[in-house]
């Protein structure tokens, strides 16, 4: 009952490690590949497409969702300073600099990232991309850079989304339903929001998490096992492993950008 | 490039995104009201500066005329010396003066410029000599205290 053996323990560390160094190459791989892939443009629109355009459904009632309950919730809390009419500043801060990236990656990871998987690993299984080696085309390039530099598109767009139909949510319960002045909540939301500061570093931090999703996707889709199962596990573990990057990366790239 | 069945769907997609940037900056953001436009620099010192911020407004007449470029600290005078950025086309004679205000009760600070009488402007580079700290709450609260604790000891004395 030794589950703790020595020579396990050494195995497990030196599987982790190869797979660490399998995963940077193959992340160098497809930034490097930003090139090729830009002069296939087709690939890259198809799969915009199917990531970007099928999220939007999701995207924007998800944003709307979390715009009204800003709304309300706000509203509770700034009432009872006297100010409600920072709702929209309150609103706008918290989606341009969180809620929209982070929100937009999770349900993006659920939505597109489970699908990258699952295609890649399947193809993987139905030895599709063995047999693509065998005709010496390089599946890296042709199969996975299209979908990382298409979801890394897609992906700022639709926190962009978000952001502006939260922002709209957020209106629409505080004005017309609560009945907060409405030159109040948009001069405060102008005169508290930074373009540059505020929606230019939401927008990096959405890129970030673009670049994060997408990559984890198709290293788990490139490297499960090729069996019913191994791409089950492998779906799974991208949402996983997306979700936690996203929430670790947020915390550093908020803690990098907004310190001053 | 070849044509892709998707380019229209694709496209509709990347306007939609942008339109969302768009709105996010002209409409949630400060977008309109950064200005670009020429500015002239002229430094003012003051005892106490408070809250006031780089990027804050500077406002004559309530009226935005420039913004705070830069907050330094005079180590001879042991000053606050404020940069201020002021539009072009806006002068003001040489013996105006600024304040350090307070947007409402619990607002932003900004400086206020109120023209004075002179006939010669304002140029870049000059020093706006008369100035007015921000008031600092604590400051005005122990004058207050003081203020009644004197009273109350006169008082006193008065009916000994």
């Amino acid at each position: 009952m030794s589950w703790w053996n020595p020579t396990d323990v050494g195995r497990a560390t030196r599987a982790l490690l190869v797979d660490l160094g399998r995963g940077a190459r193959l992340f160098v791989r497809l930034l490097a590949s930003l090139g090729t892939t830009l002069q296939r443009g087709r690939l890259i629109v198809d799969q915009v497409h199917f990531l970007g355009n099928h999220s939007l459904a999701i995207i924007t009632v998800s944003g709307l969702f979390v715009g009204f309950v800003l709304g309300l919730q706000g509203y509770y809390t700034l009432q009872r300073y006297g100010s409600a009419e920072a709702l929209g500043l309150l609103v706008a801060l918290s989606l341009v600099r969180e809620l929209g990236p982070v929100v937009t990656a999770l349900l993006f990871a659920g939505r597109a990232g489970t699908s990258l998987t699952a295609e890649i690993g399947l193809m993987k299984a139905g030895e599709q991309l063995a047999a693509m080696e065998m005709m010496a085309v390089d599946p890296v390039q042709r199969v996975l850079a299209p979908r990382f530099w298409g979801g890394v598109i897609a992906m700022p767009l639709l926190a962009a989304v978000f952001s502006a139909v939260g922002i709209v949510g957020g209106y629409l319960v505080g004005v017309p339903l609560i009945g907060i002045d409405a030159g109040g909540f948009w001069s405060q939301m102008q005169g508290g929001v930074d373009v540059f500061k505020d929606v230019g570093n939401g927008i990096v931090k959405s890129f970030v998490f673009g670049l994060t999703v997408s990559f984890v996707a198709l290293l788990q889709g490139y490297t499960c096992q090729p069996t019913p199962e191994g791409v089950s596990r492998a779906t799974t573990r991208t949402v996983v492993i997306a979700s936690l990057a996203v929430l670790a990366l947020d915390f550093v790239l908020t803690a990098m950008m907004f310190s001053v | 490039m070849q044509a892709s069945k998707h380019d229209l769907w694709v496209g509709l997609f990347v306007m939609v995104g942008a339109a969302a940037v768009l709105f996010l900056a002209l409409k949630a953001g400060n977008l309109l009201s950064l200005n670009f436009e020429d500015s002239y620099e002229v430094t003012a010192r003051f005892d106490n500066i408070g809250g006031l911020k780089k990027g804050a407004a500077v406002k004559s007449a309530g009226v935005v005329v420039g913004r705070v470029a830069a907050i330094g600290f005079d180590a001879t005078t042991y000053q606050a010396s404020v940069q201020l950025d002021v539009e072009k086309r806006f002068t003001f004679p040489k013996d105006s003066s600024a304040k350090i205000l307070t947007a409402g009760l619990l607002g932003e600070q900004y400086i206020g410029i109120e023209p004075g009488a002179e006939e010669k402007l304002l140029a870049a580079g000059d020093r706006i000599t008369s100035t007015q700290s921000a008031v600092v709450l604590e400051n005005l609260i122990s004058q207050f205290l003081f203020n009644q604790a004197s009273q109350a000891g006169s008082d006193e004395g008065a009916k000994k």
